[in-house]
């Protein structure tokens, strides 16, 4: 987990790929693991479906092969994290151990989720996904940083560019992720807000 | 040029620019359900903070209620424990909570505006994605994840930043048994599953202005299917209809107050756009998914897509979608055969849905082998089709009629898809494994279109059963 107020600036280690293009939260983690009061343990059933088959027995998918136990920075392709609001995917990644994610483009609310979390979801071109692929499938062990500071991605000698929304970088590296705190110290402004919403008066006022 | 509704409400709302360059922006209505809300109550408990406008906030459950036996304790103990979960924050928090034991318990999307709770010119906020459902109110509704619905609840706002709005205009009239489904997949097969990232999606044109609520939050509801977080239709006289006298509703005394401001909030003629996609609604014929997401879709006298004739982008996962469905290139979709056939959903199980449904299996019977239910998307809407004689209507003809929830449309319930079975459904999602079987698949269709596979026990054109009318 990452720790509340913890600036968020390079995140390295190795990676572990996932190929496929609109791969959705259910695939994920189903929605049977969701009938959970707290999110602690999501870790084991990261992808599950494609990871064990029904009698449980193990699937060959990068999540299962031991190179990548301890990855930090998980590499995908096209609008990975797409469809259910679930939090429960990015929880299951992070959990899992996945601090990063690299990717041609992420589904918004999942993009949402991750920065909630202190997790940079980080877009780079299409070539350089498939780069950043290859090497990472040549070489598990290769280290892998995901520089949000700098928007950059760099393993071994590649260093791509990569983007990420101005305002999702200045919540990372200034540790302001956690929104919490930074709503509630406006409490004068969210009054003054409500003052002028006639429904919150029952259009009375 | 003037500012269009997202950009007014918005404004209205926003109540600063944090330090990240992200709007404070404020919730009008927070909607919560059990399945994405007990770790947010847990995370209050911990940082000590209390629920800013409990008011704000209303509950029901949906997700793990099971449809045929909902006594209590419910035989799964982990539906039973989320459900005491729910129980227990909304009585300490003092929020609103529509029950099993209530009269309003059902698909939050459902319930939120049977109430009246959802209105025009609102920023609403819920854990589901499925949240843009009560755009159709000329509301802005965001699906949010549960580190935001901790920010709703302890400061009633969210961190945001503001979406673009492309204007999807669709005119004309919609032939026989073509519904608002059938408009919204195929802007969603035009358009892409991703073709809505970073953008509000505003409907708009005569087709729109000419359905009814139901049907208007039928495509709202699947924006987000397209990538489009939000989106939504300015609200005019059938909106204002729609809510005058519910439970929420303005009262009468400053009803015609509140329909100023929700006509100050509407889009001009002159509204500006970041985008604009047209469509014309006479072409529409019932459409229906061949794949594994919601924008492979085609029209149900068309045939399957040819790998070779898909641009690059779009052949990687359809070539994974022909190996999951095991169908074959160039196939037609029309005669595909069913094992399930599901009535349900916070897409299509309002009660025109129902009606539509039922007027198609009236006097005829599910074909045999065909596992055929309805489920009413809230206890309101069963009572009304109740009122109506449709329970009877589906049970003649071999339907089981069931309680209200999301039931099969994410299997978090008893309601399942076993090993490889087909369903025709009209809830708004076909992804791998998403009605509960790794290896089940999904076609998604209009309420009229499942009734009528049900009763062939196939892919069915219904315009070739009925004589239907474009209700």
């Amino acid at each position: 987990m990452v720790k509340q107020g913890e600036k968020v600036r390079v995140v390295s280690g190795t990676a572990v790929v996932v190929r496929g293009n609109e791969i959705d939260t259910d695939r994920i983690i189903p929605a049977r693991y969701l009938k959970v009061v707290t999110f602690d343990g999501l870790g084991e059933f990261a992808f599950r479906d494609v990871r064990f088959a029904q009698d449980g027995s193990q699937l060959d998918h990068p999540f299962n092969r031991p190179e990548h136990q301890g990855a930090r920075v998980l590499i995908v392709n096209k609008n990975f994290g797409c469809g259910s609001s679930r939090e429960h995917a990015p929880q299951a990644l992070l959990r899992w151990g996945i601090h990063a994610i690299v990717g041609e483009s992420f589904a918004e609310i999942f993009a949402g989720n991750c920065n909630a979390l202190g997790v940079p979801a980080v877009r780079v071109s299409e070539a350089d996904v498939e780069r950043l692929m290859s090497i990472v499938e040549a070489d598990p062990s290769m280290t892998v940083d995901v520089d949000v500071d700098a928007r950059e991605v760099r393993a071994g000698g590649l260093r791509v560019s990569a983007s990420i929304a101005d305002e999702i970088r200045e919540s990372l590296v200034t540790g302001v992720w956690d929104s919490t705190a930074a709503l509630l110290a406006n409490r004068e402004r969210i009054a003054e807000t409500v003052s002028n919403l006639p429904y919150m008066s029952g259009f009375s006022a | 040029m003037s500012k269009n509704l997202l950009n007014k409400v918005w404004d209205l709302h926003t109540v600063d620019q944090l330090s990240t360059g992200q709007d404070q922006l404020f919730i009008g209505l927070h909607l919560i359900h059990e399945v994405t809300s007990p770790q947010a109550f847990q995370m209050l408990e911990e940082r000590g903070l209390q629920v800013l406008y409990p008011e704000r906030t209303l509950a029901t459950v949906d997700h793990i209620v099971p449809t045929a036996d909902q006594s209590r304790p419910f035989d799964d103990p982990l539906a039973e424990e989320m459900m005491r979960a729910l129980e227990q924050n909304t009585r300490k928090h003092g929020i609103t909570f529509y029950h099993l034991g209530t009269e309003h318990q059902g698909i939050v999307h459902i319930v939120g505006p049977e109430l009246g709770a959802t209105q025009p010119g609102m920023t609403i906020a819920c854990g589901d994605s499925h949240t843009s459902t009560h755009g159709a109110f000329g509301s802005i509704a965001f699906g949010i994840g549960t580190s935001q619905i901790r920010d709703v609840l302890a400061t009633q706002c969210m961190a945001v930043t503001r979406p673009e709005v492309r204007r999807v205009q669709v005119d004309g009239l919609l032939g026989p048994g073509v519904y608002a489904k059938d408009i919204i997949l195929r802007i969603i097969a035009d358009l892409g599953v991703k073709g809505g990232i970073g953008y509000a999606y505003e409907f708009g044109g005569s087709t729109i202005d000419a359905l009814s609520m139901e049907g208007r939050m039928t495509i709202c509801n699947m924006s987000i299917e397209g990538g489009a977080r939000v989106g939504y239709v300015n609200p005019d006289a059938t909106t204002y209809d729609y809510i005058k006298g519910r439970e929420y509703a303005p009262k009468a005394a400053v009803f015609e107050t509140a329909v100023q401001y929700w006509q100050s909030v509407a889009s001009g003629p002159d509204a500006e756009y970041d985008d604009r996609y047209e469509l014309d609604a006479t072409t529409l014929e019932p459409m229906v998914t061949w794949g594994i997401n919601p924008g492979q879709a085609i029209g149900v006298s068309q045939t399957m897509p040819r790998l070779a004739s898909l641009p690059d982008s779009l052949r990687d996962v359809a070539k994974s979608a022909y190996e999951h469905m095991g169908f074959a290139e160039a196939a037609p979709i029309e005669g595909t055969p069913i094992d399930v056939a599901f009535i349900g959903s916070c897409t299509n199980a309002r009660l025109s849905d129902l009606r539509e449904a039922a007027r198609v299996v009236e006097g005829r019977s599910v074909a045999s082998g065909v596992r055929a239910f309805v489920v009413p998307g809230s206890k309101q809407v069963a009572r009304q089709a109740e009122a109506e004689g449709l329970p009877q209507v589906f049970e003649r003809a071999g339907f089981q009629w069931r309680g209200a929830g999301c039931s099969m449309c994410l299997a978090m319930n008893p309601d399942k898809l076993n090993g490889r079975e087909i369903c025709a459904s009209s809830s708004n999602r076909n992804f791998i494994g998403r009605q509960g079987s790794p290896t089940g698949r999904t076609l998604l269709m209009s309420p009229a279109m499942v009734a009528a596979a049900a009763l062939n026990g196939r892919v069915t054109d219904v315009r070739s059963i009925t004589p239907a009318s474009a209700a």
